[in-house]
């Protein structure tokens, strides 16, 4: 089913472009992997599909009766988080936050989906820890508990494995994956294309000319094929 | 210890060692609380920078002869709070530059202003220095500000407490709080206006210069101690608490000025914490 539907996109700020000719969209249980150079655009984009910023021009478009407070964001950290007392439990209900509109208190059924989401992710054990002493890798997975309180539809994940070290950045893959196979329709930005095309069943590859479309039209295009004539042979799995 | 404890009586017969007391507990809670949220925002300077806007407008009221200066002061600081606080990222000129800017351009402006137009007393400097650091005027409050002052710091408390996991969603992470629905701007907004009126309030305890001790102190030795928010919150408020009564009954005893005597507390009681905070982390 059509969850979300970008037309003749153009994405930047105030007036400067970044990105322009962005079409594609997502459908529910699609794995879109948004890849491109630094700056060209990426995380604009995303900010701009969650309504952080205006688009410049084209349409955002979400059906299947999403609304805002549907959505699912794991942001990058901010310097602010890194010395923030909160425990985990703290951070991870507050995902339910958007759906709360003025009530001032958390209900009982969803105090009860944060632990749910802890569970998922594996981090029940730390839920009275402070954030801030949790390795890289841990906190990421507080941050994921955190947008699945927000969501059972549309994740969106920018940079999800930045800064982790190789296991847990397999790890992280692997629960998004999961997440995935579950129903979540995945969109994430990564500049690591190798993974993308590991995992992705669509790509978005921002660049001068905008390619969209599955995993094997790009592996067959003149984008994949020169992505592969470089990094080749680690499109087995 | 006897003879401390009947001059504390004697005093207490006064109303205003009373009223001093219960406004200053009032308003060393109420900042203390906020302060937790404008420390982790990167804003611990606002009070300072809001507390010189109010002294501003309150010398332009004083000049102007307004019967009360809240009524033109409050408006002015809220004012002023929004422009910093609710701009946001958008603004051209970033948190720390535009606190400066606002906070030296009505320091100014006020003492300026003061001098052209002295009051009746003809005391410039001790008008200003009565403005800074507050000096006696919390021995000084009528029944009105009293009580302006208690139904204001109630306010400020029920919004908190029934705001308080909106508070925590937008500081800790304002991007993922407007992305997931949350309206961030509008709480920005409100946490911008709760405290230009913690501010105005606390210019009559400690003066416009020392502000930031009743909105910083509290929270930093909590930070030092605990590690969840509700923990912090509520360490901070008992914190502040606690050194403000402290620092009344200290400056009425030994005839301190009130407002550096309660920031003297604060920063002993920091230190205490401090230190708390590094054996804690030793174990």
């Amino acid at each position: 089913m059509l969850q979300l539907k970008v037309t003749d996109l153009c994405v930047g700020y105030d007036s400067n472009v970044v990105a322009e000719h962005l079409n594609f969209q997502v459908e529910s249980g699609d794995y879109l992997c948004i890849v491109g150079e630094n700056g060209s655009g990426k995380s604009t984009l995303m900010r701009t599909i969650l309504g952080l910023q205006h688009p410049i021009s084209g349409s955002i478009v979400y059906y299947d009766g999403l609304s805002k407070n549907e959505i699912g964001y794991l942001p990058q950290q901010t310097v602010v988080q890194r010395d923030f007392p909160a425990s985990v439990s703290e951070i991870v209900i507050s995902g339910f936050q958007g759906k709360m509109g003025l009530l001032p208190f958390y209900s009982a059924q969803q105090k009860k989906g944060a632990l749910d989401a802890m569970e998922k992710m594996g981090i029940t054990h730390l839920q009275k820890r402070c954030y801030r002493e949790l390795s890289g890798g841990q906190q990421q997975r507080v941050l994921l508990a955190r947008a699945l309180c927000a969501t059972s539809k549309i994740l969106l994940l920018d940079e999800p494995v930045s800064g982790l070290d190789p296991k847990v950045t397999a790890e992280m893959y692997a629960l998004i994956s999961e997440l995935n196979r579950q129903g979540i329709s995945i969109i994430m930005i990564s500049h690591d294309i190798s993974a993308a095309i590991k995992y992705a069943s669509h790509i978005l590859h921002i660049d001068n000319d905008v390619f969209y479309g599955t995993k094997e039209s790009y592996l067959a295009s003149e984008k994949g094929k020169a992505f592969m004539g470089i990094d080749g042979g680690e499109k087995n799995d | 210890m006897i003879e401390v404890f009947t001059k504390l009586q004697t005093y207490f017969e006064y109303p205003f060692v009373r009223y001093a007391l219960i406004v200053g507990l009032l308003i060393a809670v109420c900042s203390s609380l906020l302060g937790v949220t404008l420390v982790l925002k990167r804003y611990s300077f606002i009070g300072d920078g809001l507390s010189h806007v109010a002294f501003g407008a309150m010398a332009i009221a004083g000049v102007m002869h307004f019967s009360n200066q809240m009524v033109l002061v409050l408006p002015v600081t809220i004012l002023a709070a929004i422009l910093l606080l609710a701009g946001g990222k958008k603004r051209k000129i970033k948190g720390d530059a535009a606190i400066a800017m606002i906070s030296v351009g009505s320091l100014a402006l006020g003492y300026m202003v003061m001098n052209i137009f002295p009051s009746k007393s003809g005391n410039v400097s001790g008008d200003v220095c009565s403005t800074l650091f507050g000096s006696t005027s919390i021995l000084t409050l009528s029944q009105f500000d009293v009580w302006l002052c208690v139904i204001l710091s109630f306010v400020v408390l029920l919004v908190y407490v029934l705001f308080y996991n909106k508070i925590f969603a937008v500081t800790f992470d304002e991007s993922f709080a407007s992305a997931t629905g949350t309206n961030a701007g509008a709480y920005n907004l409100m946490i911008a206006v709760i405290i230009a009126i913690i501010i105005v309030l606390a210019m009559n305890l400690v003066g416009s210069l020392l502000i930031s001790a009743l909105v910083i102190f509290p929270a930093l030795s909590a930070m030092r101690v605990f590690k969840t928010f509700k923990s912090v919150t509520i360490c901070s408020a008992i914190f502040s608490a606690v050194c403000a009564v402290l620092g009344i009954l200290i400056s009425v005893l030994a005839s301190t000025p009130v407002g550096s005597t309660i920031v003297g507390v604060d920063v002993a009681a920091f230190c205490i914490f401090w230190i708390i905070g590094i054996i804690r982390r030793k174990n």
